[in-house]
């Protein structure tokens, strides 16, 4: 383990910025946080987690898939791949990193995804230990330890010095080059912070939150329970949940004519919308029930089904808190599945 | 806390259903924290008395869930209504957009609603609990010893500071006093924006503009936007996109919005209050309002049902478009 005093963390920054594109959480105007490219004078956040996750690095909002281009009858098809360049995301969550497992068994499992893959061969993670939760915090829940994030380093911040830790070849690699800065350390200092950690992980509201009554094999259980009636109710039908969600990987793919050719994008999609996955037929979830529904049946029971008993939520608490009507999974859970473990 | 308590609302709802006046009630739902109010549709008292609330956190208007309710239940829908409600809920009816005879409208007061993320921003994250009955709200975190005194004032959302009015529009039955039209100084940002230079105000909507996530909040939770298929949602519109393809784009749903709903706009301001990412975009919808008034006279989308919103009337004394130029000058 490697540690380095908090005074010396943008001379760590600069470093690590003259060899890769380096992102961090940082205060915007309004008062959230949000990841953004480091540079010089550029202060790293003390907020608990940014309002969009960072899922935008590997999946972005919108990217161009190829272009077309017309010239008289010919048809010309443009690859507009090219190779990323390296970059390092600081200081994502243990829920966070989470969520990286779960993109990946979706883009990285065949066919793989060209755009995703290239852009997580680039990516290094370095997470950041949750010394303070907030109340939307239910990461344990699935099974994730806020005190010890994965990625390629782990670090823990305290008041005055922040410790790391490589855990993959690309975490030691990043790790050396930042070597002259941080000195070795026992892991003392660590120890102490996870376990107060742990203290106030016994103390958050959501501790008791289970995934107990969902899973794979429940499709037809849940599908039909009468609760979904009364959840969906007062759902506006927006896109928040799914567009603040760390895990929600839909995707709808569009042309854009230019004119002379098209351009072929694809941008986020949500389950919530009325044109979701409209067919030739038409649409196939007709109300905001279905909508509704789809969103946490795919994430509690449709993907552990598909991907060994693995949920697609990782409690993060984001949609928790920016649903304008405050209705999410957690409410979801306790209705549909039960009360306590 | 508001003067009004959700005992004498559950009382007077259980009332209603019991009396037979209406069948059905649409009002907030407690949720897991003591903030997080869900609107809801209750069926009897049982139902009410398990999670019925009213709490300083009970901003969400109502008025439009009418819309797809009222008429879809036996007999009528009570619905609760603060004084920026009632605005909704007759520019709904002066849209032809819900049935009045199957509605029961109580006017209750309102002291302002509490913003969470002003809370938050003054007793830090972690929060267990907040009592909101006292004169100042008490408000206890995982972090700090002892539950924190916050003063109502302090945490009030940006559309209660700018207040437009106390008093209720529309109502069957009002519990409580009546207020008054308050004569706020909601305007003040916009004159602030118009006096800005034009590179200076695109540097602001920039700003603002550039975190939207095009998650369509605004739009679904406004009340004035009831289209039953918005163009923006509509693949044949050939403008209906799942997300902004360019900065310009981004800027353009807000514009359109905004002017979708000019002079329909009764400044709830639901817009800013659901937006994730804390873009002011009930400023686009003021800016409408404020020219509006100087244009044509004080008009308050809402005040009346079936007014004429100057947009859609004509009168001989009607300013010439030539106007814009004159105002051009002055930055406006």
């Amino acid at each position: 383990m490697r540690k380095c005093s908090l005074d010396k963390i943008d001379l760590v920054f600069a470093q690590i910025a003259k060899n890769a594109a380096l992102y961090l959480p940082v205060d915007q105007t309004d008062g959230s946080a949000a990841y953004k490219k480091w540079e010089e004078g550029t202060v790293w956040s003390g907020a608990l987690n940014t309002v969009r996750s960072p899922k935008d690095f590997f999946f972005p909002q919108t990217e161009d898939l190829m272009r077309f281009k017309t010239e008289g009858k010919n048809i010309e098809i443009i690859d507009t791949r090219t190779e990323g360049e390296d970059f390092v995301v600081f200081g994502v969550r243990a829920c966070d990193v989470k969520s990286f497992d779960i993109l990946d068994r979706v883009f990285l499992s065949e066919p793989v995804d060209s755009f995703y893959a290239n852009r997580r061969a680039h990516g290094v993670i370095v997470s950041l230990a949750c010394t303070r939760p907030s109340e939307t915090c239910f990461c344990k829940t699935f099974g994730i330890d806020p005190a010890e994030p994965a990625g390629d380093i782990t670090a823990w911040k305290t008041e005055t010095e922040i410790f790391f830790r490589a855990n993959t070849e690309k975490g030691e690699q990043l790790l050396s080059k930042i070597a002259a800065l941080t000195e070795d350390s026992d892991d003392a200092v660590v120890k102490a912070q996870k376990e107060q950690i742990g203290k106030i992980m016994d103390k958050l509201p959501l501790k008791n939150v289970t995934t107990d009554g969902f899973g794979g094999g429940k499709t037809d259980e849940l599908f039909n329970r009468p609760e979904w009636d009364e959840l969906s109710q007062s759902c506006l039908g927006c896109g928040t949940c799914t567009f603040v969600c760390p895990t929600c990987q839909c995707y709808d793919i569009k042309d854009f004519n230019t004119g002379n050719g098209v351009i072929r994008y694809r941008c986020w999609d949500s389950c919530m919308y009325s044109e979701f996955t409209r067919m030739a037929h038409g649409n196939n979830r007709l109300t905001q029930k279905e909508r509704f529904r789809q969103r946490f049946m795919h994430k509690l029971v449709y993907y552990p089904e598909n991907n060994d008993g693995l949920f697609s939520c990782v409690g993060c608490g984001r949609c928790l808190a920016k649903c304008p009507i405050s209705m999410n999974i957690v409410k979801v859970m306790k209705k549909i599945g039960g009360e306590t473990k | 806390m508001q003067k009004v308590t959700r005992e004498q609302l559950l009382n007077k709802a259980s009332e209603l259903l019991s009396n037979g006046t209406v069948s059905c009630v649409l009002g907030w739902a407690a949720g897991e924290f003591d903030y997080d109010v869900t609107p809801k549709m209750f069926n009897c008292v049982e139902e009410l008395n398990a999670g019925f609330v009213f709490n300083d956190f009970c901003g969400a208007n109502v008025s439009k869930y009418l819309v797809a309710r009222a008429g879809k239940c036996e007999g009528k829908i009570l619905v609760f209504l603060k004084p920026c409600d009632t605005y909704s809920f007759n520019q709904l009816l002066t849209e032809h957009r819900f049935d009045r005879e199957k509605v029961y409208a109580v006017g209750i007061p309102c002291e302002g609603m509490a913003d969470i993320a002003k809370v938050k921003a003054v007793c830090g994250d972690g929060i267990s609990s907040i009592d909101t009955t006292g004169e100042d709200m008490k408000v206890t975190t995982l972090y700090a010893d002892a539950p924190v005194s916050v003063a109502a004032a302090d945490v009030l959302a940006e559309r209660c500071i700018n207040c437009k009015s106390k008093k209720h529009v529309a109502y069957d039955e009002l519990m409580g006093e009546e207020g008054d039209v308050i004569d706020s100084a909601r305007f003040d940002e916009v004159a602030r924006l118009e006096a800005m230079s034009p590179d200076e105000r695109f540097a602001f909507w920039q700003n603002e503009l550039s975190r939207c996530i095009r998650c369509n909040a605004c739009r679904d939770a406004c009340p004035a936007c009831t289209c039953e298929k918005c163009v923006f949602d509509n693949p044949n519109s050939g403008v209906e996109n799942k997300s902004p393809a360019n900065s310009f784009e981004e800027k353009l749903f807000h514009i359109i919005r905004a002017f979708h709903v000019a002079g329909r706009c009764t400044d709830c301001g639901e817009c800013s209050r659901v937006c994730p990412q804390n873009i002011p975009l009930h400023l686009l919808n003021r800016k409408f309002i404020k020219d509006i008034n100087e244009f044509y006279g004080d008009y308050q989308a809402g005040a009346e049902v079936g007014s004429r919103a100057p947009l859609v009337n004509y009168t001989t004394e009607d300013l010439e478009p030539g106007e814009v130029f004159d105002r051009r000058d002055n930055n406006a």
